[in-house]
């Protein structure tokens, strides 16, 4: 019988604020790999976007990070990366998915190098090499299509070297958007589609609006983030209007120079 | 500043919590925002009253773990409670004797309550006792609390299911108490309303809330994935998932319990046998 492939899941985004809905994306993500039987899911990670991102209504990355921190308290296996938020500009997501799987790999060579203690760590029990994928939901998938928000060469590295797992909920149909795009369709092997079968359309968009309303949001994300929010007076009118007058970050970066390539 | 004073609201949720879910408890929420915008009322209180083992609905476990559950779902909120006394009944109760149960407990703490002027507010309540047949609940009492029943449309659409339901306790709950229906379908709900005479008359008892956020996690599916062995993380408080997991409730085998049986309320108003 074969060893299952390990896995890291990586979920990039804004986590403005971070939902019960992103939370499940891991979980169900996991299920759906592990239950091929071909994969063990050893992490997930949640690299909440930099400030440089320019989109409206993003508050400081400070807060989203630890907003991510309270929320992921509870989960044994999913955690909070700060370096993307770190950076000083706006990073695409290969970039963020080649920092972390160069560490992942670095973690593993450096594990299996030693012949000491190999049950100490998941990484160990198999003999494969892990796999980073990006975890998503279908709205990520309608981006690809949207102009200059990703590079061709980008989108390609993405799905066909690291590969996706995107969640579906509500009304999309990611598989309609992967036949709709034609670097999709090429990769169409490396996306895994999993269906979410509780519909549920919590966004933190809704969340930000009803907390401008003075609505409730209590059970639609942790305790501990809604305290902080109102702790911090976060998401009001005002902070939804932050970079009103800005136009997204990848939408200029792009234009200017083109990004580094696989060999650096 | 109000004109009025608003009437205070205590909303009841009937159901069989099996098991409680973030979308039962988002209904409270959803609930208590609706009635508070509409500058009229004031929801003080929410109240969880999971069903007697009696009910003898497919794969119902336990009232003691499904009262627990909620219990523990609710440690956090600091306006909705859990209540035993339907569950602890020994055969299953009609939601309209639930709904008068709680009524009649939350007068009764009125008649104790120490901001009220106790001398003419009890000669008010024989008055209203008296006259309890002719006056709409609207009208009757301003100044003293609501109850209301809590729900999702599946509820109000099964008033039309043949033997579910008394029609004198549909009416009575529409007329004298109220209900607060959560609803992502709001037109099919008005309709159903439209199409029901009795519904008609009383809609403005009716309060339909238009969930404009979908949050469909109904314990079927919850159930459904405990089963296969699939993550019910975030879809439920956490200390429920513990708890769920702790006691290794629901099962293939606890989804088969009273599959040959027939459901209380049928088994009552037809006479069916439950062989």
């Amino acid at each position: 019988m074969a060893a299952r492939i390990p896995l890291v899941l990586l979920a990039c985004g804004s986590f403005n604020p971070i939902t019960n809905q992103h939370m499940r994306l891991f979980e169900l993500a996991r299920d759906h790999l592990q239950r091929t039987g071909r994969y063990k899911v050893l992490s997930g990670i949640v690299s909440p976007v930099s400030d440089g991102y320019g989109k409206q209504g993003l508050v400081l990355a400070k807060h989203r990070i630890t907003m991510a921190k309270l929320a992921l308290q509870s989960s044994d296996w999913v955690t909070v990366d700060e370096w993307e938020s770190q950076q000083p500009d706006w990073t695409e997501t290969v970039v963020t998915m080649r920092y972390h799987y160069g560490r992942i790999l670095k973690q593993y060579q450096q594990i299996a190098s030693t012949d000491i203690d190999k049950n100490l760590n998941s990484l160990a029990v198999s003999s494969l090499p892990p796999r980073l994928k990006l975890l998503c939901g279908a709205d990520f998938l309608e981006t690809f299509k949207m102009p200059g928000l990703w590079l061709d060469g980008d989108v390609d590295e993405v799905v066909g070297r690291f590969g996706l797992v995107c969640v579906s909920r509500g009304g999309l149909e990611p598989e309609r958007a992967v036949h709709e795009s034609d670097v999709l369709s090429r990769h169409h092997g490396n996306i895994f589609l999993v269906r979410e079968w509780v519909r549920n359309e919590t966004s933190a968009t809704e969340i930000r609006r009803a907390l401008r309303r003075g609505l409730s949001i209590k059970y639609l994300l942790p305790d501990s983030v809604i305290k902080y929010i109102k702790q911090h007076n976060l998401y009001t009118e005002d902070s939804e209007r932050v970079n009103n007058d800005k136009v997204l970050r990848p939408l200029t970066k792009q234009a200017e120079t083109p990004v580094k390539t696989l060999d650096d | 500043m109000e004109t009025r004073e608003r009437t205070k609201v205590v909303l009841l949720a009937c159901g069989s919590f099996n098991p409680i879910t973030n979308m039962h408890l988002r209904m409270f929420e959803l609930a208590r925002d609706y009635l508070e915008d509409t500058g009229q009322y004031r929801v003080v209180k929410g109240l969880i009253s999971p069903v007697g083992d009696g009910y003898k609905k497919k794969g119902l476990i336990e009232a003691c773990h499904r009262l627990e559950m909620a219990k523990i779902a609710t440690y956090s909120s600091d306006w909705i409670v859990v209540d035993p006394w339907e569950s602890q009944q020994p055969e299953w109760v009609e939601t309209a004797k639930v709904v008068r149960h709680h009524y009649e407990e939350l007068v009764a703490t009125e008649q104790n309550d120490d901001e009220v002027d106790t001398v003419k507010y009890l000669k008010k309540r024989r008055i209203e006792a008296l006259t309890f047949e002719s006056t709409s609940s609207h009208n009757a009492r301003r100044d003293s609390h609501q109850l209301k029943l809590l729900c999702g449309a599946d509820v109000l659409e099964s008033f039309g299911v043949p033997n579910l339901w008394k029609q004198e306790d549909i009416a009575e709950i529409v007329s004298r108490y109220g209900v607060v229906c959560i609803t992502r379908s709001g037109n099919d709900a008005h309709k159903f309303i439209h199409q029901s005479d009795m519904l008609w008359q009383h809609r403005k008892n009716i309060h339909v809330v238009r969930e404009w956020v979908s949050n469909d996690i109904s314990a079927t599916l919850v159930r459904r994935a405990l089963r296969r062995g699939q993550s019910i993380k975030y879809l439920l408080p956490d200390p429920v998932v513990c708890y769920i997991q702790g006691h290794n409730l629901y099962s293939a085998e606890s989804e088969q319990k009273n599959a040959d049986v027939i459901l209380a309320p049928l088994q009552r108003y037809s006479g069916a046998s439950s062989s």
